[in-house]
């Protein structure tokens, strides 16, 4: 094991020998140790500015009066005080009427996007498509199961869908029809809807399915099978489904029904992180202009 | 005498764990007493068929290094089952797919992510600190492990505990601490073993032979006495049953979150910084063959490092419920922190000078080199990242992973395959690894697989922070989380590459070990001398 000491600097060891190994008596590099020294003298100034030692009743203060929560305070009041009088004609604006003042329909769907991707997308998805495995709605397509006026559209948002919280939610549900028909007429009645949807079929099951349609599913879903947004019976007679619309598909949501639910969104009904009129107007708004909005 | 008390000890540990699987309250718990029940049935058998056997008499001149056989065995092993798992996880997270259908509540990215992070830092890590401080602290004590069989105690008894821990995550016994997910009673255990192990250590270090005792012992010493500090306090917590795995934590809200970082970060801090700065202190002089640059510095950097560290939790939790004064003071430790951090790299890298020609020959050096600089690139990211500013953009992103892993993958990972290269061969009386061409191989596996994940982590933390904070002109968000998740897609799949890339090094290293025990020349027989080295 070497002995000798560092070529360039000429410095000896410490003459501690472990196992072999040895010990240089260097100095602390000049680098290191200042800026050592500047980080500490940098750390006691800046406890020295902000809120840092603490003492017997509560901590040093800081001499810059820093304080996040009263910078988050500040900014939402900021954003609020700047944002207050577009937001008092949002919450007032009769909506039907929104598209005459631009100014607050491209703000309200400013607005309503944002809201829709921290509050609604994680079920509508952030492209609004909705998730037919799952039974959310796509909202991109003209069809409405609650309406597609932007009235219709506000107070679904407001209410929300089979829910306890707000009393006047959307409500509507259809019967487990396993527990009231045969296997096989729940298979006519499968092939008489993929009929009226254009769909392929089986004729001769189709047939059947016709007169039980008539008797257990028009007085809802409507003679021709058209729906009734009043209600919220779906249209079963387009190319659009909520669950879906193969023979499989067809047969569980007949067999089992449906009950997908919503919030209710309205601070009304929401303490917590629920929405403010203005806020669920331009929700609304964003959502009607998505495309489908009657 | 002593050998019937140990069978009474092992059949009453039988009966009750017996008894505790009959009244179990949830499977994790019944599967662990089942597991402790047939441990101590095997230990019981094994000491009743030994028991009027000759004991072979030890040769208390020798050192003890059976167990730290064990442990560089154990050590590569955990290794390999951790990394393994982490490039599973972090597949699932790029293909989700991955979470099988049949395999939830096992092995969806829940349950896997602590076996990953216990099994890196635990099982490997710890592995790797408990026969590298058995070996180093021989060596530097001129004296045998104290405790007789008190040392296999604790290999065992650690090793029992990551079973233990391993089970419990995938039957889903947790108390959701991250790095403390061990419930109650995993973390009595791990509290004996420990007290066991600092007993060990201690002890030798009374008994050595040296008038000082070696930098390298100091960063031990720290680690062991600390991490049972912090691993009492973050686990107190009162079972529900004493029957059942559930336990109720002692503090809570805000105190309990900082009780939690203040673990959390001196598990980084004494755990895979103190500890690893020991191995680090011994084998880089060793394989360089240079005395240590600076034996100043090592006191102060050592001090300052030991004192700063403690105070830095409070930077997990800028902008939560943590009251100001804690955070500011929790960054400015931090900061404060960077150039005792430092004082090791310094130290390990200008051991070097005078023998910098060996990084082109030496592929263990390299890899010590290696890890020095992503140890000191780590621990300048750290501190940065603890500036409140910064933080607001880098906390719960990405970037948090990458800078996790240049510290795991790099520091921790190189020097410890560093130190593995370095013992097998004296371990096993052999003349020379059987291969350096592996080494090289495996070297270069594991750094590109390092800059692999670090990169791709930091463009999707950074990127993903930006998007998360991006604002329009009327101030409305701009993203989903979802878009945030979709846009992270292609770094994901980059990240697990480089996972790939360390597994596959890592494999190498076990082959290249095991041929080396198998097939290298053996080493002509030398007695190792437990005499001061002077």
């Amino acid at each position: 094991m070497s002995k000798t000491p560092d070529d360039k600097h000429e410095v000896e060891t410490t003459g501690h020998v472990w196992d072999g190994i040895e010990e240089y008596n260097n100095p602390l590099p000049r680098w290191w140790l200042w800026t050592f020294y500047g980080t500490i003298a940098w750390g006691l100034l800046y406890t020295i500015a902000y809120p840092a030692w603490p003492l017997i009743r509560e901590a040093t203060p800081g001499l810059l009066g820093y304080s996040t929560r009263a910078i988050v305070a500040e900014d939402i009041a900021e954003v609020s005080a700047r944002n207050a009088g577009i937001n008092e004609r949002l919450a007032n604006v009769e909506l039907a009427a929104i598209g005459d003042d631009t100014e607050l329909l491209t703000y309200a769907r400013n607005a309503g996007a944002a809201i829709f991707r921290a509050n609604c997308s994680q079920c509508h998805g952030s492209g609004a498509a909705g998730v037919q495995a799952s039974g959310y709605p796509n909202l991109l397509d003209d069809d409405w199961l609650w309406g597609g006026t932007i009235d219709d559209i506000a107070w679904t948002i407001a209410h929300g869908i089979r829910n306890e919280q707000s009393p006047d939610s959307h409500w509507s549900q259809m019967p487990a029809f396993g527990e009231l028909l045969e296997t096989e007429e729940i298979g006519q009645l499968v092939a008489y809807v993929q009929q009226i949807s254009g769909q392929e079929h089986d004729a001769a099951m189709a047939t059947p399915g016709a007169v039980l349609f008539d008797e257990q599913c028009s007085s809802c879903h409507g003679i021709e099978g058209m729906g009734d947004p009043v209600i919220g019976a779906p249209n079963l007679t387009d190319a659009i489904w909520l669950y879906g619309g193969s023979e499989e598909r067809l047969t569980e949501s007949i067999t089992y029904s449906r009950f997908g639910v919503m919030p209710a969104w309205s601070e009304e009904f929401r303490p917590a992180g629920g929405l403010s009129p203005y806020e669920i107007n331009a929700l609304a708004a964003y959502v009607h202009g998505l495309g489908g909005g009657e | 005498m002593w050998e019937y008390v140990k069978l009474v000890a092992l059949g009453l540990v039988v009966l009750c764990a017996a008894i505790a699987a009959n009244y179990a309250r949830d499977l994790a718990y019944m599967v662990h007493a089942v597991i402790i029940m047939l441990v101590a049935g095997g230990m019981f058998l094994y000491t009743l068929r030994t028991i009027d056997e000759e004991r072979v008499p030890i040769d208390h001149t020798q050192y003890m290094d059976g167990v730290i056989r064990y442990g560089v065995i154990a050590t590569s092993f955990w290794g390999v089952v951790g990394f393994l798992v982490g490039v599973f996880i972090a597949f699932q997270l790029a293909f989700p797919v991955l979470n099988f259908e049949w395999a939830q509540g096992y092995m969806n990215f829940g349950r896997l992510r602590p076996l990953h992070t216990s099994a890196v830092i635990f099982a490997f890590g710890g592995n790797a600190l408990l026969c590298t401080s058995f070996y180093v602290v021989q060596r530097t004590s001129a004296a045998r492990l104290w405790g007789g069989n008190l040392a296999w105690f604790v290999f065992w008894g650690y090793n029992l505990f990551i079973v233990l821990a391993a089970t419990g995550y995938l039957l889903g016994a947790t108390q959701s601490k991250e790095y403390a997910e061990p419930e109650w009673y995993v973390d009595l255990w791990l509290t004996i073993v420990w007290v066991a192990y600092l007993l060990v250590f201690l002890g030798t270090l009374i008994n050595r032979k040296e008038k000082h005792i070696y930098v390298a012992n100091w960063f031990f010493l720290a680690f062991i006495v600390t991490v049972a500090m912090l691993h009492i306090v973050n686990n107190l917590s009162v079972p529900v049953s004493i029957f059942g795995s559930r336990s109720v934590q002692l503090f809570s809200g805000v105190q309990d979150a900082m009780t939690q970082w203040w673990y959390g970060h001196n598990a980084v801090g004494f755990f895979l910084t103190a500890g690893f700065l020991g191995m680090m202190y011994y084998f880089v002089p060793k394989q360089a063959e240079r005395p240590v640059f600076s034996y100043k510095l090592s006191i102060i950097h050592f001090w300052a490092l030991i004192f700063l560290y403690i105070w830095a939790g409070p930077h997990h939790l800028h902008y939560t419920a943590l009251p100001d004064w804690a955070s500011t003071l929790g960054m400015v430790f931090s900061v404060v922190l960077w150039m005792p951090s430092w004082g090791g790299m310094i130290n390990g890298l200008m051991t070097l000078s005078g023998a910098w020609d060996k990084l082109r020959t030496d592929p263990i050096i390299r890899m010590m080199v290696v890890s020095l600089g992503f140890y000191g690139m780590s621990t300048f990211e750290g501190p940065m990242m603890s500036i409140r500013a910064v933080n607001s953009l880098s906390h719960y992103t990405d970037w948090t992973i990458g800078h996790v892993h240049s510290g795991a993958l790099g520091w921790n990972g190189m020097i410890t395959f560093g130190c593995l290269y370095f013992l097998v061969p004296r371990l096993w009386n052999k003349e020379r690894l059987y291969s350096l061409s592996l080494v090289n191989w495996h070297f270069w596996l594991a750094t590109i697989g390092i800059v692999l994940y670090a990169a791709s982590m930091w463009v999707t933390g950074i990127m993903e922070g930006l998007m998360w904070r991006e604002v329009d002109a009327q101030g409305f968000l701009v993203n989903s989380f979802a878009d945030t998740v979709a846009a992270k897609f292609p770094m994901y799949v980059v990240r697990g590459l480089g996972g790939v890339l360390f597994l596959a090094g890592a494999v190498i290293m076990c082959y290249n070990l095991w041929m080396t025990v198998r097939r290298s020349p053996a080493k002509e027989a030398e007695t190792p001398a437990m005499a001061p080295a002077e």
